[in-house]
């Protein structure tokens, strides 16, 4: 999925490779299509070329190497200004030396559009976002989520059609970035723009998108909605990244249809769905979410491998509770159970026996 | 918090003092070791600032020099009225010859002769030839003085001499000042000078437009050099600040020099030009001792303090806004010209007036590369120090330049506005 871009999308990368010394690509072989109205975020850790995808299609990084089109048009070769793209930085970049509304109405400016004109739009951008009262005030006297609000009804005040939004939340506290996440999204579908998000926070990835890219080492490691993401990634990387997640290692003993085993380095022996391993005598690492083992026994499917497991310590975190445990040798092995009338609370020390669904346990590339 | 919303007086600490007391209290150590580590600086800038500054405005306008040295004359002056045109009486006379007898044993009539000269061509020589005699004089038998006085010196029947002894003789004057504006006390009152004696006005002008010159031409260089340093990569940046520092490492004297040899008609520049044709040999171009020269070597050694600010300023100006400004739709220039362009005016603003400031004082490059045309204002000042020393007139076109430079601060305070000028 993440190797072939249909040539219908509005945002098309194909084939599109960024070097900024010569020595070392920074992008490798980007493939990437985004629909029109598809709110896309490119999630990865820093490095991993989502910010210099981004200034790419922005026009402030020229592609080595490929194509990008906006619309079926390549837009190699054109500046920045030309392309109509509304942007969102991280620091808001609001000019200090102008009032609100005169960052609001300093794109309507350079388009020559008329002043009764401009102002009007200056007033619908601004109540857009909650702030129509605070068109006469400099960006400096505004909080961080006020000046967030403005630096996004700015890069939509020239109705552009594809927005681009740099880590804009990462000055903002938890509380105030979960309202602006629902805002955005909210804003995005409401106007039927097309988003594209770069952050490194997966919460946000996964809690605002329609689809993630997920970046590692100037590759999309994977392009899935948020839900196929978390409960089936395609390798370990995105296992890891997205989410908590448990692994464990071992070899492929067996493979049948749907369903493997797999020999873990200690001798145990567990079900999994094979994803990215072919072949018996393959080295695995098995993913498997924490919020999908189960240890009580009733409940656990008949004939399936368990695994035995102690339990090293016990936290209570309010709404769930989060156990961990040694299994197979590793110490981190989590699993988090609900806060529920009957859910018996382990206690460390324990033996238990644990299991869980072939489907949700996935053996990836080691 | 209850007791606290009840009062109505002031705020009581914990033990019952006002609060305020109990803070001052407890902030006065820290207070006293402020002031003491601020306290060598203090007297320092006392000492070679302020006292020199206040001594310089009190000498443009001190004049006690009359009124010590001719104590009888200037009392029997008092009653005569100078725009009679007619000569004082014998009195006056008698009182001039006993106060020029003691002035000649104490040696001081050539000093207030030369005081004098300043406001009357032709005093000094009045007050040195009489004086020479003076010592002379026997007060009881050599009257009547009227005719004596002026057989020794025929200046002494001129009223205008008398006039300008009677003019100066209080011990505070206005006269260094109306100098200095080119004007003198005639007999009808302030007038000003002949066309052909008006110089320090002129002067003046010239300097404050040669300034305003030299600080836009240093505008113009500098921004691109301050650009640069502030966004090139820090090896590259930091190379370019030492060859923008490097002037510093250098003599003034040496740099001013090093303009001659260049600007000079057999000089480099001059050189080069014939060489390559673009001006013939007998037509060398004349592009120094005159105004171009001083705004050129001016330029070059105050540039340093206009890059310093600016780059201060731009290193501040993160690159995003430009980013979001062309991401706005603006081309290149709009993007310059609307958003980075403004936020460098406090930069701007700081190095104009460093080097304005700077610019309208200096005196040894003009001196040595202005020829006549392109001295400052300040050439006098140093000529009326050391070579005339007419120090009053010299205090005097000082405090004047002291008070434009002032009355330009105000000025740029009310345009742009103080707040808006960083150093850093």
């Amino acid at each position: 999925m993440a190797d072939t871009a249909s040539n219908d999308g509005f945002v098309v990368f194909d084939r599109v490779q960024k070097s900024y010394d010569g020595e070392t690509l920074v992008v490798k072989d980007l493939n990437l299509s985004v629909a029109k109205g598809e709110f896309l975020t490119m999630l990865g850790p820093s490095g991993s070329g989502k910010t210099t995808c981004l200034m790419m299609l922005a026009g402030f990084e020229t592609a080595t190497h490929g194509d990008i089109r906006l619309g079926g048009q390549p837009i190699n070769n054109i500046p920045p200004h030309k392309r109509g793209i509304g942007m969102v930085f991280q620091n808001y970049a609001l000019f200090p030396h102008m009032t609100v509304a005169e960052n609001l109405s300093f794109p309507l400016e350079v388009r020559k559009i008329g002043k009764s004109e401009r102002e009007a739009k200056v007033k619908r951008a601004l109540d857009m976002v909650q702030m129509g009262d605070f068109g006469g005030r400099r960006p400096a006297q505004l909080s961080g989520g006020q000046q967030q609000r403005i630096a996004l009804s700015r890069a939509l005040v020239f109705e552009p059609e594809l927005v681009l939004m740099d880590e804009p939340l990462g000055a903002l506290d938890k509380q105030l970035r979960e309202q602006m996440q629902f805002e955005i999204t909210h804003l995005a579908h409401e106007l039927g723009i097309t988003t594209v998000y770069v952050t490194h926070d997966q919460t946000e990835a996964l809690t605002m998108s329609d689809n993630v890219a997920v970046f590692d080492d100037g590759r999309i490691q994977q392009l899935a909605p948020p839900d196929q993401l978390y409960e089936r990634p395609e390798n370990s990387f995105v296992a890891q990244f997205i989410g908590e997640n448990n692994t464990l290692e071992g070899v492929v003993t067996e493979i049948k249809g749907e369903t493997c085993i797999v020999q873990l380095d200690d001798g145990e022996i567990l079900d999994a769905t094979p994803i990215n391993v072919s072949k018996v005598g393959e080295r695995t690492q098995v993913s498997i979410r924490p919020e999908r083992v189960e240890y009580n026994k009733e409940r656990l499917q008949k004939g399936v491998h368990t695994l035995k497991a102690e339990v090293l310590e016990f936290i209570y975190m309010g709404d769930i509770f989060r156990t961990r445990l040694r299994v197979a040798g590793n110490e981190d092995f989590i699993i988090k159970t609900r806060n529920a009338p009957d859910q018996d609370r382990l206690q460390p020390g324990q033996q238990i026996e644990i299991g869980w669904l072939p489907t949700d346990c996935r053996a990836l590339d080691a | 918090m209850s007791d606290m919303t009840e009062m109505s007086g002031p705020v009581l600490a914990a033990d019952g003092t006002p609060l305020k007391r109990s803070l001052n209290k407890a902030l006065r150590r820290q207070k006293m070791r402020a002031l003491l580590l601020i306290s060598p600086l203090l007297l320092f800038i006392m000492v070679s600032f302020i006292l020199p500054i206040a001594d310089m405005l009190y000498r443009s306008v001190e004049n006690k020099i009359v009124i010590e040295t001719l104590p009888r004359s200037v009392k029997a002056l008092a009653d005569w009225d100078s725009a009679s045109g007619e000569l004082p009486q014998e009195a006056v006379y008698a009182a001039m010859a006993a106060d020029l007898k003691d002035a000649a044993e104490a040696k001081t009539h050539t000093k207030v002769g030369t005081r004098l000269n300043y406001e009357n061509p032709g005093m000094s020589s009045v007050f040195r030839k009489t004086g020479r005699k003076a010592k002379k004089f026997d007060l009881e038998t050599g009257g009547p003085w009227k005719e004596a006085l002026i057989e020794i010196n025929e200046d002494w029947a001129d009223p205008d001499v008398w006039r300008t002894i009677q003019t100066y003789s209080p011990p505070v004057t206005a006269g260094y000042f109306l100098n200095a504006v080119d004007m003198r006390v005639g007999s009808d009152g302030a007038e000003m000078r002949p066309e052909s004696e008006q110089i320090y006005m002129n002067l003046l002008k010239r300097t404050l437009w040669m300034s305003l010159l030299i600080t836009f031409s240093c505008i113009v260089l500098a921004y691109p050099v301050a650009w640069l340093l502030a966004n090139l990569p820090t090896r590259q940046a930091n190379l370019l600040m030492i060859l923008v520092l490097l002037p510093f490492w250098t003599s003034l004297l040496v740099r001013t020099s090093a303009w001659k040899i260049l600007l000079q008609q057999q000089g480099v520049i001059n050189d080069i030009l014939v060489w390559i044709g673009l001006v013939s040999d007998d037509a060398r171009l004349v592009i120094i001792n005159n105004q171009f020269g001083t705004i050129v070597a001016m330029t070059h050694i105050l540039l340093p303090f206009m890059i310093l600010p600016m780059y201060s300023v731009m290193q501040t100006i993160p690159p995003t806004y430009l980013r979001a400004a062309k991401s706005l739709g603006a081309t290149d220039w709009t993007a310059f010209w609307r958003v980075y362009f403004p936020q460098t005016i406090p930069g701007i603003g700081a190095g104009s007036i460093l080097v304005f400031i700077l610019a309208i004082g200096y005196y040894i490059t003009p001196a040595l590369v202005g020829g006549t045309k392109g001295t400052f204002i300040s050439n006098q000042i140093a000529f009326h120090i050391s070579t005339s020393l007419n120090w009053g007139l010299a205090s005097a076109l000082g405090a004047i330049l002291l008070a434009v430079v002032l009355v330009l601060y105000w000025a740029y305070d009310k345009i742009v506005g103080i707040d808006n000028v960083k150093l850093g």
